[in-house]
């Protein structure tokens, strides 16, 4: 079962439930992700050993420039205008420029090339690695500094590490605020999207935004963690008692747990009797996913 | 006209907190002009209690649409996807618009021409009056792509109208990451304030995003938010800081009157004196000096 953590606001604590979730479930093997490879932090708190590392972007094109007529099929093609024809037609001058960072890698200069003069290189934009510690198995993927696309990275990253056939193995994927393409790519594909946020207005408009993207863009069922209950308002009490979201867990606003995680202490290692709690919230998730896969047969 | 962007790397710093604050005690000193350029997730008009005075639609993007009563079920154009987006439903082929990319593959290669790109309504952008001046803010569409084209749109407008009114500051509300929304934001600023928490993951985002600007060439500064909630982690910033080269602008402690001003709706320097504002006045005297000595280099 794949579960995505995400917030939509920042900071409301994703990295800290995600891996509270993923040590309070370590009898389970676990598979943990940290899909926010723009700002990877879980390997700060879960501390595995990373066992391989590989080297991922984008496929980009390469020119032959025996085999190009500089006819300008390419550039006409992409969208991106990652690839460009300069200068007259067959003249000493003309050229063809490539700009990896806008490729999307799609291939379609390829396909179009009417003299098969482009080949497709690795354009390497990020790493992405595997890794464990004890029972649970850890990936991660980080875009290289200066890079601007994160999509690829991840999709790569679950490509690599999610098997096709992985059952009722607890799954969990840590993404990154926002709720744009990356976030996307970080729900596509999970069972369940567990929202962390804080009770304040910041916290309440942007988690509307990401469930807006869960549950009624890519039909997820969705649950909430109140992380600093009791700082701020009632607003998303309020709003998950309109939308009938399950709040699954609370955390009360406690200096010891900002304390454990300004060092880079998990939470239930801080706070043991949070185990449990954890346990039951991901028996709650079960629950939630077998009620939504029933009521869709 | 100066360009101050608000980054952070790591999101739920205080970007936000740090922004409207600065807006509130600059436009005390200058005209300026905001702009939130986290347009998946604005926050700015929360605490700026903004009126709308203009609102205009975002198109950007494509994505295929396959024309059912011309698909022979081919197939070429799922094997042409690299992004997964093209499914077999039945006797045809479905595009789920919120994986394609637009790229237009698939378009180029159905035999049957099946297949249109339709253009994307992505979002809305809007101007509007605040009490510290225009604010430029979007709302991109839930899972929409080209957040950085959005964000470069609602920067680009507010640069255009300090341009144009004499205004002497734009103050850019950045969205977290260092991925191609950041870049959208810094592209232009002349000074990024980084806003960083002392925590691990605080210290180890800031040095990815201190590292983003660096490689776009504008120069930083940094201010520590809830500096006394981990005084040896807030060490080792001004540490690498110093390092760096880089100066700490702001030191601003831990108080719950942060989040009470922001439930109230309003920057916290106009919500409540106390250490929290006389440390973002400090900060903002000290990122006032910086800009304006900027200048005079120019000169």
């Amino acid at each position: 079962m794949i579960i995505t953590i995400a917030s939509g606001k920042g900071g409301t604590g994703k990295t800290t439930v995600a891996t509270s979730l993923a040590l309070s479930l370590a009898a389970e093997s676990p598979l943990f992700l940290d899909c926010d490879v723009e700002e990877p932090n879980v390997a700060l708190f879960l501390k595995p050993t990373i066992e391989e590392r590989r080297e991922v972007g984008q496929m980009i094109p390469e020119v032959n420039f025996d085999k190009c007529t500089y006819c300008g099929r390419c550039a006409e093609v992409c969208q991106y205008h990652a690839i460009a024809v300069v200068g007259e037609m067959r003249s000493a001058a003309a050229h063809v420029l490539v700009f990896p960072e806008l490729c999307h890698g799609c291939g379609s200069c390829t396909l179009n090339c009417p003299t098969e003069a482009i080949r497709e290189v690795l354009n390497v934009t990020g790493t992405i690695e595997r890794g464990s510690n004890g029972s649970i198995e850890f990936g991660q993927g980080t875009l290289n500094i200066g890079e601007p696309m994160a999509v690829p990275i991840i999709r790569q990253l679950k490509r690599w590490v999610i098997p096709p056939d992985h059952g009722a193995r607890p799954i969990i994927l840590d993404a990154s605020p926002g709720t744009a393409c990356p976030v996307v790519e970080s729900m596509s594909g999970a069972d369940f999207v567990l929202m962390v946020t804080e009770p304040t207005p910041f916290g309440l408009h942007d988690m509307r935004l990401a469930v807006q993207v869960a549950r009624d863009e890519l039909g997820l069922p969705v649950g909430v963690v109140v992380n600093r209950d009791g700082v701020g308002d009632r607003g998303v009490d309020d709003y998950c008692a309109a939308e009938d979201i399950p709040i699954l867990l609370r955390i009360p606003l406690d200096r010891r747990i900002a304390e454990a995680y300004s060092e880079g202490t998990p939470l239930v290692e801080a706070l043991p009797e949070y185990r449990e709690r954890f346990q039951a919230l991901y028996a709650d998730i079960e629950k939630l996913v077998r009620e939504t896969k029933g009521a869709a047969q | 006209m100066k360009q101050l962007v608000i980054l952070s790397g790591k999101g739920g710093t205080g970007k936000t907190t740090v922004a409207a604050a600065l807006a509130h005690l600059a436009s005390q000193e200058m005209p300026i002009v905001l702009a939130d350029a986290d347009v998946d997730a604005a926050n700015l008009e929360l605490v700026l209690d903004p009126v709308k005075q203009e609102e205009h639609d975002f198109m950007s993007g494509q994505v295929a649409v396959i024309d059912a009563e011309k698909c022979i079920a081919c197939g070429l154009c799922a094997e042409v996807c690299r992004f997964d987006a093209v499914m077999e439903e039945g006797e045809i082929y479905r595009v789920d618009p919120l994986a394609c990319e637009g790229c237009a593959s698939c378009f180029y290669q159905c035999p049957e021409e099946a297949i249109r790109m339709q253009e994307q309504h992505a979002g809305l952008w809007f101007r509007s009056d605040s009490r510290f001046g225009p604010l430029f803010h979007a709302h991109l569409f839930a899972g929409q792509e080209n957040s950085g084209k959005l964000v470069t749109l609602v920067k680009q407008q507010g640069r255009l109208l300090a341009l144009d009114t004499g205004a002497e500051l734009l103050v850019v509300d950045g969205p977290p990451g260092i991925g191609c929304p950041v870049i959208s934001a810094s592209a232009g600023a002349d000074v990024a304030l980084h806003v960083v928490e002392p925590t691990v993951s605080g210290v180890h985002d800031l040095e990815r995003i201190m590292g983003t600007t660096d490689h776009f060439g504008v120069p930083s500064l940094v201010a520590i938010n809830k500096v006394d909630l981990n005084l040896t982690r807030s060490e080792e910033i001004v540490a690498f800081c110093t390092e760096q080269g880089v100066e700490v602008v702001g030191r601003i402690p831990y108080d719950t009157v942060v989040t009470e001003a922001m439930v109230r709706g309003r920057p916290v320097t106009d919500y409540a004196d106390g250490t929290v504002t006389e440390a973002l006045e400090e900060m903002w005297s000290r990122i006032r000096e910086r800009l304006l000595s900027d200048g005079e280099e120019q000169r």
